[in-house]
Formats: C-alpha cells, structure tokens, sequence
C-alpha cells in the first residue's frame, strides 16, 4: 500500500509529478483529519463533559476535566423518578428483543416469498413494498394510535412490538430480496429434488446463507430502536414503562438548571450500547447500507 | 415450481401487515382529515372545513414556510458533503477503513435523544461551538436565540449525519470502471473534466437515490427540534411534524391534525414525482441509449 494512490507510471516519473502527487495526498489528508475531528470531537467532549463538575462544562474547548468527578454518573443513576436507569435501559431491552426476533423471522418469510416464487399480483405487491418505503409514517401515525387505543394496546410495548412481526419496515424486506436474488439457486434446487419442501429449504439452506444480511438487519433494528422517540412517546405513558430515551428526556425537563453533568453523564450511558455494538459489528453495516441504502 | 398459493402464504405477514397497519391507516387518516374528532366523541363529518381553516391558520403557514426552508437547506448540504467525503475517500489511501467509520459513527447514534442533548450543550452560549469560534478570533454566535441561526443549528445536526449517504455514494464511486478514467486521461482530460463527465453521470442514480430518501426523511424531521429548540424561538423551528404532533396528541384533535398530515404528504407526494418525472432528464442507467 501506498500514500500516493494516484498511479505513478511504473517508469521513472519526472521529479515535478511526484511532487505534485504528494501535495495532492497530503492536502487530502489534512483535510480527512480536520473532518474527522469535527465529526467525532463532540461525542470525544461529550464523555469528557460527563466527568466534569457543573461549573467546568462551560466555557472551554478542552475535553480533558480538570477536577474528574462520577459525580454526574452517581446523580444521574439515580433519577428524580421512583426507579434507577437500569430500569429503564431493561424496559429497553424488553422492547429490543421481541422487535428484533419479529423482525427477523418476518421479513426472512416474505423476502424469500418475494424472490422465489411466482405468484398473481406479485409485481404489484413488490410495487407496494417500494412504495411504502417512501410513504411517511407522519400519513398513517394517527390512524394507527386509535387502532392500538381500541384494542386497549396503549400504555404497553405491544404497538412497537406488533408490526414488527408484520414485517413493518418495508426497507429490512427489500434489503433481503436484494440480497436472495445474487444467491444462486442451485442448492436449493438440489435439496428440492431430494425432497425437501420450500420450507425445509428456506430453515436449512437459505437462512445460513441469508445469515450475514440477517445479521445486518437485526443491528439495524437495534439501532432503531434503540434510538425511538416519538413511538414510545406516544404509546407509553407510565414512568415504569420508559425506555432509556424517554427516560432522558424526562431528566432534562426534571432536572433543576445547574446539574448539567448528570444529563451528560446519562446521555453517554445511552450511547454506550449502541457504539458497542456499531464497533464490534462494523462491516455488517456498511454492507447493509452498501446494498440498498438506509435512512439515517 | 408448486400451486402460487406457497408463493402468497410466505408473503402473508406482509399483505395482513400493509391492509393492517399500513393502507387501513392511509383512507383511515384521509377520511379523519374530513371531520371533527376528538378521540372521545365520534368523528362529525365537516367537509373542507379543516383544509379552509389551514388557509387561515398563521401558525400553520409559519410552520410550512420553515418546514420548506429546513429542507431546501438541509438535503442539500447533507448531499453535497457526502459526495464530497466520498470522493475525497475513493482514492487508495492508508486509513480508509479508519476514516470511513469515524465519519459514519455519527450517523449511526443519528436519531439518539442523547446526541440532540449533546447539540443543546454544544450550541449554547458558552459552549464548544462558540469557544472555538472565539478561539480563532471570530465572534460568538446566539444559536438559539435567534430564528434563522435556531433552525440552522438542526440543518447542522442532521448534516453532520451525512454518514449514510456517503457511504452509498463512496459504494457507487468504487464501482466506476477505471478504465474509463484512463481513457479520458489518454484524450487529455484532467481531473475535474473526468470528474464531471465521467463520475457524475455515472453516479447519478445513486445522487437520485439519496436525495430521494434524504427529502422524504428531512420532511419528517422531529426529534430535532423537538428536543433541541422545542420549536421556539418565535416557532421558527417548529416544523409541520411538531405542529401535527401537538395538535394530535396534546390538543386531540384527530381530525385537523389528519389534514396537516395529508398536506405534508401531498407536498412530500408532489416533490417526489416531479424528482422522479425529472430525472428521466438527468439520471443515467447503464444501458441507455445517449446520443
């Protein structure tokens, strides 16, 4: 590997043109790390701010505390609430698991019924999956809130849980039909002819090898849902209940306005999970994303 | 293969899935944006009345005009800065992976409560922002206190998000056939001639894309707002999603925040279309005919 990308001519190049190519790369860099400072310093001066006492959060660049202090972690914990923030990151977790699970199995299903069969109407089905991808959920918010009232859902995960095992986001379907339509067939021709049916082939033979885009789509899931606001706001209203995001908000409209390290503190508790998982799972999302882009 | 009964039953959670929770809704909103109805009573049939009350309602057409200018900054931006990174990254350097991940890292917190905290912190008076615009000998600016720099604040967030967008073009960049490069190079064409006859054709379909998805999901814009300005100062941030959100679910009224949403999604509808009538004019698909 070399800094200078730009081909260099394997003969001798004139002296100028290295030149050239070395101000170009260094110029490119310079550039990439100013960038890149930018894009991370905050979160950087986020996990420094939550170490700092009140009186220090303002007023400087430097991300470093002079006098660190678990003061804010210890506080935030806490809560104004009658429960900890563990409670409200296992009320998240309780909403995760199930959604993830659901998604999985459910668009699984209807990727492999989109890519491997024929059926009447498929076009016009597969039409309807793009355009709900496009559709805003702002349209059918409404709607679905008095649906989940009638049934006597609200106040519990089912409205986040349910759609998910309906194969709710139409982009994690169209993600895995992309991606059984560059699998070839000829395996589970093979397991056909020695008779298997479809579904014996889909458990045994599409799903090991679907397992990386699955795997793709449960992270993004995740995220997701770890970072939803407004389904939670809408459908939950017992504190009890809260997940972390909830529960971060409250703290900002509870918290008097000088305790500003516990908010930080609590805020770098609710990225943790998600940056943990980005980190060990990196490629599983840029693959992801590469293949048919993503929202965010 | 066997009966397309197999074919359907497989595709079953999705058909109950989309009559259920998705077209249901989509008359269901359209019809509620025809009545009265507040949750407790049953919906009253009132014709165009919410639709003419909009005509007249200021605070509405405040929150339309703002909900317009935050797009047609934003997407933008959002775009231009991702192409930009990805070319930047498409050469062979050392630390690509490194690079690419600390660039994406933002968008992947992206829709967090915690990161719009974190904005709140780094916008205010005395925050980061405005240390290191007095560090280097400008003046400190008053992000949330005055209209235009407020709504600029949340551009800025989601700009800063351009993690995704970058890495589908820097996907679609990789794909470009070198060769043609080096054709261009053997007729004499420098770098930005190649860059603009060869690489934008070529990525247009991904530019299309991006600013597809990018429009539709910047129209929707909540947590923002929300919990960085709560939509002041003077309403200039607050956006059609807040106004449908507080009319709904704070004031119940079911059937005119219907009508908002539906003249949101016709905007979003009619925006759309044309990106799509347009790009039949400037969106290249391999195995087109060009003269």
């Amino acid at each position: 590997m070399t800094d200078i990308a730009t081909a260099i001519p394997a003969t001798a190049a004139p002296a100028h043109e290295v030149r050239a190519a070395r101000l170009s790369a260094f110029i490119r860099y310079t550039l990439l790390t100013v960038v890149g400072l930018i894009m991370l310093y905050p979160l950087i001066w986020l996990i420094g701010a939550s170490f700092k006492t009140n009186s220090e959060i303002f007023g400087s660049i430097g991300f470093i505390p002079r006098e660190p202090t678990l003061e804010g972690y210890v506080k935030g914990w806490e809560t104004s609430t009658p429960y900890t923030f563990g409670r409200f990151f296992w009320n998240t977790f309780l909403i995760i698991l199930p959604k993830t699970i659901f998604t999985a199995i459910s668009c699984a299903l209807v990727a492999y019924g989109f890519a491997r069969f024929e059926f009447p109407f498929k076009r016009f089905f597969f039409a309807t999956l793009i355009a709900t991808l496009l559709l805003p959920n702002v349209v059918t918010r409404i709607p679905q809130y008095i649906l989940f009232r009638d049934l006597g859902w609200l106040d519990t995960y089912l409205p986040l849980w349910v759609p998910s095992a309906f194969a709710g986001d139409a982009f994690f379907v169209f993600m895995l039909v992309q991606f059984l339509r560059a699998i070839p067939r000829d395996m589970e021709e093979a397991a056909r002819v020695d008779g298997a049916n479809s579904f014996q082939t889909l458990i045994h033979i599409v799903v090991p090898m679907l397992l990386p885009a699955l795997i793709s789509v449960m992270l993004f899931q995740f995220m997701w849902t770890m970072n939803d606001f407004l389904g939670p706001l809408i459908y939950l209203s017992s504190v009890e209940k809260f997940p972390v995001s909830l529960a971060l908000k409250l703290s900002i409209d509870t918290t008097e306005a000088f305790d500003w390290n516990r908010i930080l503190a609590m805020s770098v508790l609710a990225l943790l999970p998600a940056l943990i998982v980005f980190f060990m799972a990196q490629k599983y999302f840029i693959e992801g994303i590469s293949a048919g882009g993503v929202k965010g | 293969m066997e009966s397309p009964r197999i074919g359907l039953a497989y595709l079953a959670p999705y058909l109950i899935g989309l009559l259920v929770f998705t077209a249901i809704p989509f008359l269901g909103s359209l019809y509620l944006s025809f009545t009265d109805y507040n949750l407790i009573q049953s919906p009253v049939w009132s014709g165009m009345d919410n639709f003419r009350e909009l005509m007249n309602d200021r605070t509405f057409m405040r929150s339309l005009r703002v909900t317009l200018l935050y797009v047609f900054i934003t997407v933008p931006l959002k775009l231009a800065f991702a192409l930009f990174i990805a070319v930047i990254l498409n050469y062979r350097l050392r630390a690509i992976g490194f690079f690419r991940t600390a660039y994406y890292v933002p968008s992947i917190l992206g829709g967090s409560i915690a990161i719009a905290v974190l904005w709140r912190y780094i916008f205010a008076d005395a925050g980061l922002v405005n240390m290191v615009l007095t560090g280097i000998g400008l003046e400190p600016v008053n992000w949330f206190g005055d209209p235009v720099n407020a709504l600029f604040t949340i551009s800025l967030l989601r700009t800063w998000q351009f993690g995704s967008a970058m890495v589908i073009f820097l996907a679609a960049l990789q794909a470009v056939d070198k060769s043609l490069y080096e054709a261009a190079a053997i007729d004499g064409a420098n770098k930005w001639h190649s860059f603009v006859h060869i690489t934008l054709p070529l990525i247009t379909p991904v530019i299309f894309f991006n600013l597809i998805m990018q429009m539709v999901q910047a129209f929707q814009e909540f947590n923002g707002p929300y919990i960085i300005t709560g939509g002041g100062p003077l309403k200039s941030t607050y956006l059609l999603p807040l106004y449908i959100y507080d009319e709904a679910f704070k004031n119940f009224n079911m059937g005119y925040a219907s009508a908002i949403a539906w003249v949101l999604f016709l905007i979003i509808m009619v925006l759309t279309v044309v990106a799509f009538w347009s790009s039949k004019k400037w969106v290249y698909y391999a195995g087109d005919k060009r003269s």
